[in-house]
């Protein structure tokens, strides 16, 4: 799962990242940084697998002030 | 037995100010008490909790993520809704906003850089249950150091709190980004507060300043009149 700052939350680490990348000449207007987690969760099928991980994110993973998250399910 | 009150002082691993936070707790009256984090049950006499400042967890995650769920939150939540009172100081703060026993939230410093100062901060609501021995807006110098401490919460959230007298401390300037210089916030009820200065660094006048004893003293002051629940 990916968590990100929500749009329109001040990030200062990707403003930090974006002004690093500007002064290698990158052209980068901007710069978000979030986190990735990747679990191995037993689940029976997708559903129930997204339904498990909204819950995590609910409840730990994310903070819903101020993040939003992605969930990418592989097999 | 002593006619002090019992001040439980939570213990997480990463903890750092748990022992400031007993020797000036023990120096405005109270009889502190040190409690660990796997404990799920406070000590029956406790008349007060304080979360410690620190680093609990290595701020893995988000500060404060970790620790809020941590076996002893649930009894801090618990006596918090009997409405004794608890206090946050730093991480604390961060631990309670997590545990959304306050509201908002503490996020990285706008500038990306530990603060590590006095900082004057102002009393916003001297009828506080912490501010009690305070004037309103009296100027307060309390060493803040964090890496995260600019409270954030949504507009609707803050217009709200502040109205409701739950914006209790402000910076008279900007120190880290927070959202209205806020510096200390209460709950609803009013039992509950976090700050991100350090008041257990300054009891003396040694110290640099003497006024976060004015708070800790209110707290000590909060704990003696709260009648110690039985355990349930």
């Amino acid at each position: 799962m990916l968590v990100r700052p929500k749009a329109g939350i001040l990030d200062p680490q990707g403003d930090a990242v974006r002004q690093s990348l500007r002064k290698l000449g990158f052209d980068v207007s901007s710069a978000r940084v979030g986190r990735v987690v990747d679990l191995d969760v037993d689940a029976d099928g997708a559903d129930d697998a997204r339904a498990q991980i909204e819950r995590m994110c609910d409840e730990l993973l994310a903070n819903p002030l101020i993040e939003s998250f992605e969930i990418r399910l592989e097999e | 037995m002593t006619d002090r009150p019992v001040v439980a002082i939570v213990v997480f691993p990463g903890s750092n100010d748990d022992h400031d936070a007993a020797w000036a707790l023990g120096a405005v009256g109270a009889e502190p008490e040190l409690v660990w984090h796997q404990e799920s049950e406070l000590p029956p006499e406790t008349a007060a909790v304080v979360l410690p400042g620190g680093f609990s967890y290595g701020d893995y995650l988000r500060t404060g993520a970790i620790a809020s769920l941590a076996p002893v939150m649930g009894a801090v939540a618990a006596f918090a809704a009997r409405g004794g009172p608890v206090l946050g100081i730093c991480n604390g703060f961060q631990i309670l906003c997590e545990a959304r026993l306050l509201p908002g939230v503490l996020r990285p410093n706008k500038q990306l850089e530990f603060v590590c100062r006095d900082a004057t901060v102002r009393v916003e609501n001297a009828d506080s249950l912490f501010l009690r021995r305070c004037t309103p807006e009296q100027e307060l110098v309390i060493p803040v150091k964090h890496g995260d401490g600019a409270w954030y919460a949504d507009e609707g959230t803050f217009v709200q709190l502040a109205a409701r007298g739950q914006i209790v401390l402000r910076y008279t300037e900007d120190v880290n980004g927070s959202l209205g210089n806020v510096a200390g916030v209460v709950n609803e009820a009013g039992n509950v507060m976090g700050l991100m200065p350090h008041p257990e660094h300054a009891v003396d006048p040694l110290l640099g300043s003497a006024d976060g004893g004015l708070l800790l003293a209110a707290l000590v002051d909060a704990a003696s009149v709260h009648t110690a629940p039985t355990a349930a």
